[in-house]
């Protein structure tokens, strides 16, 4: 065992790291090594977001601040894990957004309606995030038909649902009086509480988006599956035919996305302890924007969940460091278009140097 | 080196025949395969050259004639028949993932794993150390097994697809074309790595139709023709002139060439 590597660590940059020294390594340079790195952009659009407001405001880079940006960063940063890992197995899911808006409904129906308890109901709309993403990756699959048209089907399906099913239901585009359902209390102690830290009130969902982070980074990076998902992305057909479960990996992805979509739901009706009936329409494209921020390609293949998670928070940053400078918050959709573009084009040189070799 | 020396063979063809429909894609071809010997299999586009690879890699069954590995007669149902069989194939596109580091790749469907219940993990140093030595072995001398794989030249790629068939197992070695997409260097490099495997032991299977890499690398050529065997020659009854004449048809390009021959003065 001549190994001194880390078993653990946050991608596999081409060229970063080697066996013992060849002399013609030599010309990997650190700059070089860096540039391999798909999260690479990420990290210095986060620092350099970080300063930027941490100079021009007050109230950013301070505790409270801080919990306030990590609130909504932190769900954003759960969907954009789990949609990373999905577009670096080459599919898009648009759907993913009114999921947790359905996921909501779901929960908030269930306890309040039938007066489910609030664990049981939380299962139940994971159990309905299982099967939709089930039906997109069979689509999918069977069919060949794009991901991106058969889950913007469901992305319209699931949207009338939402609001037929709410209306019909309550007369309104609202389900409320979570709070009063069974097992309410230890569900907002898991999925919605708050530690105070420096006078700051931090959510636990950011345990959760960090706990994501790593298991998905670990998946990708560490595991066979992972392995699958770089493979079924960068090339279905090689994948294949070296034996890979192509249909099974798939499923698999855009079942994780639409249960992480419900989690993500039950965690919002918790913390607001109703359900709109068109909640998480358009966050779709934040989930996608914040993986391609963090270094996923569109076409698949490449990508890191690590750089999706710092995608999230980069876009949170954002966000609330606009409001605190006191800006229109109009500004932000022109600097998220800006950095979208730059990180797209970014991705793309990257990714240029990895796959063209020098000869 | 002379083929029948080199003991029983490992799989042998005996009047192998194979239909489309009404198309008869080869008929009474004869081949014997043995190990550490090259079996080049040439001739012109249509001549069944696919045909009978996908017949001895388990792709389609044969309908006339008997297949033999190792003297059993068997029906070979499925690639994953041929491959548990020891008989592995590396097609022309390779089945690599350009995007995805040498390692990666190397074991891509077979990987090595570590532990045990949910931390059973892909045996990263493992997989690294072991692509690297496998590669050595095969004198491929790798820079940096992190590389993405797009990133090494179609030789070095196709020698790390024949190294991957090599390290799992594989006994018979089927060569879809390997040197037709690459250059005269690349073509060299590839032609040394089919050495390699075949003084490890494995018996090749070279399919082309170039004669000028099958002749020097080739124990014994199989010659077809529309589906049809024009012989199972051993490397001493040939030379390479006869080679390519039997192989572009022998009196079709004496023909041509007297074609052209008359049409130079003309213009």
């Amino acid at each position: 065992m001549d190994d001194k590597q880390p078993t653990v660590s946050e991608a596999d940059p081409p060229g970063a790291r080697g066996a013992p020294a060849d002399d013609r390594l030599a010309s990997v340079g650190p700059m070089r090594m860096l540039l391999g790195r798909p999260e690479l952009g990420a990290v210095v659009g986060a620092i350099a977001v970080f300063a930027f407001f941490a100079l021009h405001t007050d109230a950013f880079a301070t505790a409270r601040g801080l919990a306030n940006l990590l609130d909504p960063t932190a769900t954003l940063g759960i969907m954009a894990v789990v949609v990373a890992l999905l577009m670096i197995g080459g599919e898009f899911d648009l759907s993913a957004g009114v999921m947790t808006g359905s996921a909501g409904l779901i929960v908030a129906m269930l306890s309040t309606v039938l007066g489910w308890n609030m664990w049981l109901a939380i299962s139940a709309a994971i159990g309905v995030g299982a099967l939709v993403g089930l039906m997109n990756g069979m689509l999918v699959i069977r069919t060949g038909l794009p991901s991106f048209i058969v889950t913007l089907s469901t992305f319209l399906m699931l949207q009338g649902l939402n609001l037929g099913v709410t209306k019909l239901v309550t007369g309104t585009v609202q389900v409320r009086g979570v709070k009063a359902a069974s097992g309410y209390d230890s569900a907002h102690a898991v999925l919605a509480s708050t530690v105070e830290i420096a006078g700051g009130a931090f959510r636990v969902t950011i345990l959760w988006w960090v706990a994501a982070a790593v298991a998905a980074t670990w998946t990708l990076l560490r595991t066979r599956a992972g392995n699958w998902i770089l493979a079924v992305g960068g090339s279905a057909a090689a994948a294949r035919g070296v034996g890979v479960p192509v249909a099974r990996t798939k499923v698999a992805l855009f079942m994780s996305v639409s249960m992480a979509a419900a989690l993500v739901g039950s965690m919002r009706v918790v913390r607001l302890t109703s359900a709109q009936a068109n909640a998480g329409i358009g966050e779709e494209l934040q989930f996608i924007i914040a993986a391609v921020i963090g270094g996923c390609l569109l076409t698949g293949g490449y990508g890191s969940a690590v750089g999706a998670a710092i995608g999230a928070l980069i876009f949170g940053m954002a966000k609330q460091g606009i409001v605190f400078a006191g800006w229109d918050s109009d500004w932000f959709q022109l600097f998220l278009g800006a950095l979208l573009l730059l990180a797209a084009l970014l991705n793309r040189y990257v990714r240029r140097r990895a796959e063209a070799g020098p000869r | 080196m002379s083929a029948t020396e080199q003991g029983a063979p490992v799989v042998e063809a005996r009047d192998i025949g194979k239909n489309y429909g009404s198309v008869i894609a080869l008929r009474g071809v004869s081949a014997s395969v043995r190990a550490g010997t090259v079996t080049c299999v040439l001739g012109d586009n249509g001549a069944g050259k696919s045909t009978l690879i996908k017949i001895l890699s388990g792709v389609h069954q044969h309908d006339a004639g008997d297949l033999h590995i190792d003297g059993q007669p068997v029906r070979l149902t499925s690639p994953r028949d041929a491959l548990d069989r020891g008989i592995a194939t590396v097609y022309q596109d390779l089945a690599l993932v350009p995007l995805m580091a040498v390692w990666r790749n190397f074991f891509l469907g077979a990987e090595p794993t570590r532990g045990w219940g949910p931390f059973r993990r892909f045996d990263v140093d493992f997989a690294r150390r072991t692509t690297r030595a496998e590669l050595a072995a095969m004198g491929i001398d790798i820079r940096d097994p992190d590389q993405p794989i797009g990133q090494l030249s179609g030789g070095e790629r196709q020698s790390v697809a024949i190294a991957r068939a090599v390290y799992f197992g594989a006994r018979v070695l089927i060569l879809d074309e390997p040197t037709s997409a690459l250059g005269v260097k690349q073509a060299g490099v590839v032609l040394r790595y089919i050495a390699q495997a075949r003084d490890r032991g494995l018996a090749v299977v070279f399919i082309t139709h170039n004669p000028h890499h099958a002749y020097p690398i080739g124990d014994r050529f199989l010659i077809l023709k529309r589906g049809r065997s024009l012989g199972d020659f051993d490397k001493s009854e040939l030379t390479s002139d006869e080679l390519t004449r039997l192989m572009a048809g022998g009196a079709e390009l004496d023909q041509l060439s007297q074609e052209l021959g008359v049409m130079r003065p003309v213009k």
